[in-house]
Parts: C-alpha cells; structure tokens; sequence
C-alpha cells in the first residue's frame, strides 16, 4: 500500500512541477529561448510575497495578487531589453544572457536577503499541516491539494486563452512563424513581451507555493529550473498538459526515491528525465517505422540495391 | 494619383542587391502583373512593399504617405496585404484560426468568413482542419483567404500557381474572378505569362532585379515581352514605354 | 580566379614575432619559482587552471556551438578521482594524472548521448549530469556528503616543493591544452570546427563531419576540465563536494571565455588574466563581485558578442597567433625554401 501513497503523493507534486514548468514551456514555444534564469524568477517572485507579508501582515494569497502584476512587467521588461536582443543574435546569446541574469538574481537576492532560508509556511497557518485522512496510512495534505488544482486551473485557463481569444491566437501564429505573422497584422514585438510577462508571472505563482510547501534560499533557484525543465522534456514539447504528465511523472520518481535514501529523491527525479530523455533521443533518431516493419517480417535476407 | 508608388528602390537580400533602383505604380483597383524569371527579385520587392523586408534607399508611398519606416504589420492596418510565396501558412493552427488572425486586425470591409467560403467553396468542410495537413489547392485558397481577411486595399499575390496541378490552377483562378473585379488593387507575381496578362491591365517585366519593361497588357507584344523577360536585348533601364 | 600569382600563408610577420615571444615567455615561467616565492608561484597557478578553464569553455561554446552549464562536473570528478586514488594507495602526483584521466573518459559514453541534443537542452542536460555527478560523489562514504577529504598525502612533501611542483604542472598542463587546440585550429579539423561554429548546417552539407568533431572537442574539453580540477586540489589541498561541482565555476568560465572572446584563440586567455585581476581586486567585495560578473556576463551577450579580443580582432584585423590563412595577392616569387621541413612547417603553398 506504501505504493499509493508515492504515487497520491507525487501526483500531487506534480501539479507543483507543473506550475513551475508552463512559465519556461510558453517561453520556449513562442520563442524558442529558454531562460537560465527562470527558476531564479520563482524564488524572486518568493521573496517578493515575503517582503509584503513580513512588512504589511497581509496574507500571503493577497501579497501574490500584487506581486503577479509587478512579475509580468518584469517579464515584458525583460523582453524588451534582453530577450528580443538575443533573439536576434543567434542561438548561444539568450543562453549566456540568461545565465548571466541568473547569476545576478541569486546573488542581488543575496545581497538583500541573506543566506538564512525561509518559509512562508508560518504565515498560512493549518493550511501548511492540514490533510484529509484517506486511509489510515494516507495522508493528503490541503495544500499540495490547492497547488494541483491551482495548476490544473492555471493550465485549463492558458489553454482557453490560448484558443479562443485573439491575442492568444496571435501568440500561437507568432509562435509558429513571427514573420508572417507580422504580414498578416500581428505585432510580433507585443505577443511576446505577453508571453514573457505571462512566463515570468507563472513563475511567481509557483515560487509561492514552493515558499508554502517547503523552504527557499537566494540559491533554490537552478534547482526550481532543472526541475522545470524535466518535467517539460518528461512530458514531451508541445502542449501544456503534457507539461503537467511530465510533471506528475517526475513527481512520482521522487516520492518513490525518497524512499530509498536520502538523496533518492533527487537521483531517481535525474534518472528518469534522462532515460526519457534518451528514449526519446533513440526514437526520434531511429526510423520508428522501419523497426516495426522489421521486427514483424524479420531481419532482411540479403543485401538489396 | 497612384495608391501605391515606389521610387527608386533598392533592397538586398543578404549581401546580393536584389532590387535595383525599381519605379513601380498601382493606381486605386488596378491589377498589375510582376513578371519576370526566378530570382529576379520580385519576392524581395513584394517583400519590401509589405514591410517584411528593409529597404536599402528609395521611396514608398502609400495613399499619400511615406510608409517605409513601418513595420509589416503596421501597414497591413493601413490596407497592404500580402500572400507569400510558398503560402507560409500557420500549419499548426486551423484554417479558421488562420483566417481569424488575419480578421483580428479589424479591418472594415466585404471579407470574412462566409464571404471567404463563398469564393472558395471547396474549403467549406475544412475550416477546422490543421492548415498543414491541407492540399496545396486548398492551402492556396486559405493563404489568400487570410490576406483577405485583412481587408487590403492593395493585395499582393506572389506565385500563388507555385506547386499546384494545372486542374488546382484553373479552380484557383476561377474562383478568383470574383476577387478580380471586386475593386480590390492587386500585385499578381505569376510565372505563367497568359494568365497574368489575361488578368492584369499593366505589366511590369523584371531581370536582375530592374525593371526592364513597364507598359499596357493589350499592347505588350508576346515577343517584347519575353525579350524583356529572357534580357535578349540588353540595355540598363526601360525597354518600352506606352 | 584570374591567373594572378598568390600565396596561401599561415604565418604573419605579427604571428611569427609573437611565437617567438611567446616561447620566450614560457622559458620565463618555467624559470619563476627558482626566482619568486610561494605568493607569486601560488598566484599564477590559480591563473593557469582560469586558463584552462577559460580554453576549454571557448573551444565548445566558441568553436562548437555548444553551451555547457555543467563543466564544473569534470572538474569536480577531477579532484574527486585524485583524492579516490591517493586514499587508495596511489602516489598523489600519479593519482592526479590517472584521476584527471579517468575523469576525462567519462566524457565519451556521455559524449554520445549528450551532443544529440541541441541548444537549451543540452544546456541544461548537462546542468543535470553535473549534479548527478554531484549527488553520487556524495554517496561516497570516504567523502561523508559535503563534508569531504583533505589530500593528506600531499603532507609528505616539503611545502616549497609542493607549490613548485605545482606550479609547473599547471604551467605544463595549461601549454599542453593551448598547444592541443592551436594544433587543432591550425588543422583541417580547425577549419572544419570553425565552420560548425558559424553554420552547423552549411558545415554538414559540404561534408564537415559535425558530430565526430563535436565529440573531439567535448572529450578536449573534459580532459582539460577534469585536470583543471586535479590541479585545484593540488593548490587548495582539501576537495568538498559543493565547491567542486559548484555552478560558480560555469559562471566564471563562461565570464572568462565571453569577455574575452568566444571563438578566438587568445581571447580565453585574455579573458582569464581579466578575470584574475578582477577577483584579486573585487573578490573580496563578495556577493557584488558575482553580481557584476553576471551583469558582465548579460551586458557582453547582447553587446559585445565577440568579446574583447574578437572585437579587437574584427575592428583593427590583427591576428597574432596563426591560427587562420591568408591569401597573399601578387607576390612575384620571392625566395622560398620549396622542400624541406621548414617549407612544410610554414605550410605555405605556391600557386
């Protein structure tokens, strides 16, 4: 029975992977960059909810009302003066442009902050302890229980936007070829500060709960984007419910590593991202077809021309 | 006055110069044709016109104004549609959706969905088919169509036969008879000489990115034309005036 | 081409005097320790492993295209090697050579793997591999997670000797991977490498074989890292995990490598000798030095791609190791030695 619970358990971290993902898939369908600097944007986003609720009292939900807004300007800042630039200049720059804002978040945070680790965990009383008892070993908590269904609206709610609005619709066209988009009326350079500025105010979201459900530091965040980032290739590039499959898959790795020592938490989340990740490599490199033709008639006789 | 008028136009396309020095007109509701071999530089004007692409020096006017600091998407506002070779549809998205983009710029005007069905009829069952998965007819016709949506005042059309059947080719531009005489002003690119001057009511021969012919549809003889079209006859600048 | 005459050359009058200053320049810094004390021998050792580090980051990122977030896992396996091997009976200086060996080799099984993937991916998949390495390195009971293992074993050398020794072998190392990819540029291979790096497409469609020299250059690459680390130990005498596999280390490589010049030969230099000059002025500053490194790192990407020493290149056309070609028009048969090792050495061809 153990095993359900592992699998209840990391299903529910992965609607937590899943917010923490969509920000960094949008950004990489709409403009093929992926920001180094995105899981540095979640704990930003973190000490910014905690900043509000230490000086004014206020809840945290309301503090991350204020701080999504002010997060999606950074993002179309952002955009504007790094994203674009690099967009332009070839495939290493956003790379090296990123990376080099990740250095200077963690360290500004650190500046600011200190080394200590936080929680907004106090500031949401039961919330932080609360779970329906499913069985006498099972254990659900309230709050991985609101993350899932955050990300599961959050999701459902990009989606929507995605299909039936027309700024949506002209994301996706931009996503699919800017050029062509700006030939039939798409303002190519808007579409993306909203993409950005939505990726970067997912990331706030998320770097909210990870306060609530755990601890954060000025240095949580490359852990945030590798995490991220697996649940994206786990899930397969191309929608956002494939983000949260991903999700709830590297969910479940974890939960069932952590069973086994621990640092199995994080090694088995690792090793499955890279067996996918290299299952998908041989699948993709190899011609699919050819091998089930072959395994059903058998290995070719001789040598055609 | 003329609706469209450039001046003295040069554009690269890398480090090539692939429009030199190009005067050009399009008067409100005229059908030109743009003739000319491949890489004469007619896509790179069309390109230019609509703004995907930047000039080197020279004019563009459109209704009066200068519109060559504008971006593409800005002058498709204006009324300047175009309809890129190789159709450059948005695959993933459907054939609706690929018309409701272009409809999203608000234009006013006749074109919107139903009319757009009216004229190409054989898309009625497909509108929420993926444009990629699409014949090459039919991707054609949604091509168009999205330019139409925008409601342009000047269309260009660049090589809209490209890779289809000749029977694909006859039904495009069947239905396109209707859009032909709707008063729209149109830049027909078409590698086929007697459909473009069965079309259009002036000609514009292109080689090596000059204009070598400028003149009248019914008074360009086939011979003027191709000589124009193959440089038989060398000389820097216009060949014939009307 | 008309039937002009004209030379393909190698050497510049400007490459030709800088070889032989720069040879002269190594006799020096062999002779330093005889010369120099601990402080000066210590110091420039750190400046050699930046090089290194620097070198080895601008050959993947400047020549091969490819962005890796995780070197510090070479480096870290480096130093973790060494101290596995000295603890288990090795002398320590073998150790350091067999460890960084070792090390390095782990590149190839990855190397097959990692280089299918592109861009960001690859980014980050090596960010992963690195703290796999990281967490496996901490499962090793002789290493207590992060409390780590000083390498004892250096005790039994006299201290002088110790940094002399050193010293020299960081000297020797850095000069065997600069000579390596010198040799490498200067070969149809360099040229090949340097068409990936600039279309990795229009490279494979003439024939360039891209994924065998991205694999020649990742497997560079990780030898030169993981002896990079090897070396480290060897200074700082005490190997703990987090330092090791820090991320700290790609963000200087990456400072070095960008600020000096990515895709050239001498930026990584350049950018290494800035970079230990910064640190032993701002170093202490702490948390604002790694935030004007970042900073430095963002402003250089989206303004000054090339680097300083590119830039310099591109704008004044200076060229001071001959790692490139130059067409030399018109040239009315001057004297030329057409046999002999020197002739092929110069490799210049007459037309």
């Amino acid at each position: 029975m153990i095993w359900v619970d592992q699998v209840i358990q990391g299903t529910l971290l992965g609607g937590y992977y899943a917010l923490i993902a969509c920000g960094l898939s949008l950004m990489f369908g709409v403009m093929r960059i992926i920001n180094l600097a995105h899981g540095d944007f979640a704990v930003l986003g973190a000490f910014a909810v905690w900043l509000l609720v230490a000086r004014t009292g206020i809840s945290p939900f309301f503090a991350l009302a204020v701080a999504i807004p002010l997060m999606a300007l950074l993002g179309a800042a952002l955009q504007r003066w790094v994203f674009e630039r690099s967009l332009r200049a070839g495939a290493l720059v956003p790379l090296l442009a990123t990376f080099g804002l990740a250095i200077v978040t963690e360290n500004l945070l650190f500046e600011g902050f200190g080394a200590d680790t936080r929680s907004l965990a106090p500031e949401i009383g039961d919330l932080a302890f609360d779970s329906w008892t499913v069985t006498d070993r099972i254990y659900v908590g309230h709050l991985a229980v609101l993350v899932f269904v955050v990300a599961v609206v959050l999701l459902v709610g990009l989606q929507a936007f995605l299909k039936w609005t027309a700024l949506g619709r002209a994301i996706r066209a931009t996503a699919e070829d800017p050029d062509t988009a700006e030939l039939v009326g798409v303002n190519s350079r808007f579409v993306y500060a909203v993409a950005a500025a939505i990726a970067v105010a997912t990331t706030a979201i998320a770097g909210t709960f990870l306060a609530m459900r755990a601890t954060f530091d000025p240095y949580s965040g490359p852990t945030q984007l590798i995490f991220a980032f697996e649940a994206v290739v786990i899930g397969g590039v191309g929608s956002l419910w494939r983000t949260l499959i991903g999700g709830i898959i590297l969910g479940i790795a974890q939960s069932v590593g952590a069973q086994i020592g621990p640092r199995g938490f994080l090694l088995t989340g690792h090793i499955v991202f890279l067996v996918v990740l290299a299952v998908r490599l041989l699948l993709s490199g190899a011609d699919l077809g050819a091998i089930v033709r072959r395994a059903r008639t058998g290995p070719r006789r001789s040598r055609s021309l | 006055m003329s609706l469209l008028a450039v001046e003295q136009l040069d554009a690269r396309h890398g480090l090539l110069k692939a429009v030199r020095n190009v005067d050009l007109s399009v008067a409100e509701g005229e059908i030109v044709a743009l003739v000319g071999a491949n890489g004469a530089g007619k896509t790179t004007l069309l390109r230019t016109i609509a703004g995907a692409h930047r000039p080197e020096s020279g004019r563009i006017t459109f209704d009066g104004a200068d519109i060559a600091r504008l971006r593409a998407y800005e002058r498709v506002k204006l009324g300047i549609a175009l309809v890129p070779e190789g159709r450059r549809l948005f695959a993933g998205l459907t054939v609706e959706d690929n018309w409701r983009v272009a409809g999203d710029t608000r234009r006013t005007g006749p074109w919107d969905v139903e009319a757009l069905l009216a004229l190409f009829p054989m898309l009625k069952g497909r509108l929420k088919t993926p444009a990629g998965l699409l014949s090459g007819g039919e991707q054609q016709a949604t091509a168009i169509g999205r330019a139409l949506m925008t409601n342009p005042r000047l269309l260009l059309l660049d090589e809209i036969s490209l890779g289809l059947a000749p029977l694909a080719i006859d039904n495009l531009y069947r239905s396109l008879t209707k859009l032909f005489s709707s008063g729209t002003a149109l830049i027909l690119v078409e590698q086929n000489l007697n459909r473009a001057l069965g079309v259009a009511t002036r000609v514009y021969c292109m080689l090596e990115g000059r204009i070598v012919l400028e003149c009248d549809a019914g008074l360009a003889s086939r011979q003027q034309i191709t000589e124009a079209y193959f440089g038989l006859r060398r000389d820097s600048g216009r060949e014939m005036r009307p | 081409m008309s039937g002009r005459n004209f030379q393909v050359a190698r050497w510049t009058r400007t490459s030709t005097i800088s070889a032989a200053a720069a040879a002269v320049a190594v006799v020096i810094l062999a002779l330093l320790p005889f010369a120099f004390g601990a402080n000066v021998t210590e110091r420039l050792t750190t400046l050699f492993v930046y090089i290194i580090l620097a070198a080895m980051w601008n050959a993947l990122a400047g020549y091969a295209g490819l962005v890796s977030v995780g070197q510090q896992m070479f480096f870290g396996l480096g130093a973790y090697a060494t101290i596995r091997l000295s603890y288990g009976g090795m002398n320590v200086y073998a150790a350091m050579l067999v460890g960084a060996l070792l090390a390095g080799l782990t590149a190839l099984p990855l190397s097959s793997f990692m280089l299918r993937l592109r861009g960001g991916e690859f980014a980050i998949a090596t960010w992963v591999v690195a703290t796999i390495a990281h967490l496996l390195v901490n499962f090793d009971p002789l290493i207590e997670g992060e409390t780590g293992k000083s390498l004892i074993a250096l005790n039994a050398y006299d201290a002088t000797v110790r940094e002399a020794i050193s010293y020299w072998a960081a000297l020797a190392v850095m000069l065997l991977f600069l000579v390596i990819m010198f040799a490498l540029l200067r070969s149809r291979f360099g040229a090949a490498v340097q068409a990936i790096r600039d279309d990795e497409h229009a490279a494979a469609s003439v024939g360039v074989r891209v994924m065998a020299a991205k694999r020649l250059i990742f497997t560079i690459a990780a030898f030169g890292g993981a002896a990079a680390g090897a070396l480290w130990l060897a200074t700082a005498l005490t190997f703990q995990p987090r330092t090791y596999f820090g991320i700290q280390w790609t963000a200087y490589m990456l400072f070095m490598a960008l600020v000096g010049g990515l895709g050239t030969f001498e930026g990584p230099i350049v950018g290494a000798v800035i970079f230990f000059i910064l640190e032993d002025r701002f170093g202490a500053a702490g948390v604002w030095y790694l935030v004007g490194l970042g900073a430095a790192a963002t402003l250089f990407s989206l303004l000054l791609p090339r680097g300083l020493w590119g830039t310099l290149e591109d704008r004044f056309g200076i060229a001071i190791m001959p790692v490139g070609y130059r067409l030399v028009l018109g040239a009315a048969d001057p004297p030329q030695r057409t046999s002999g090792w020197w002739a092929r050495w110069r490799g210049s061809t007459n037309r």
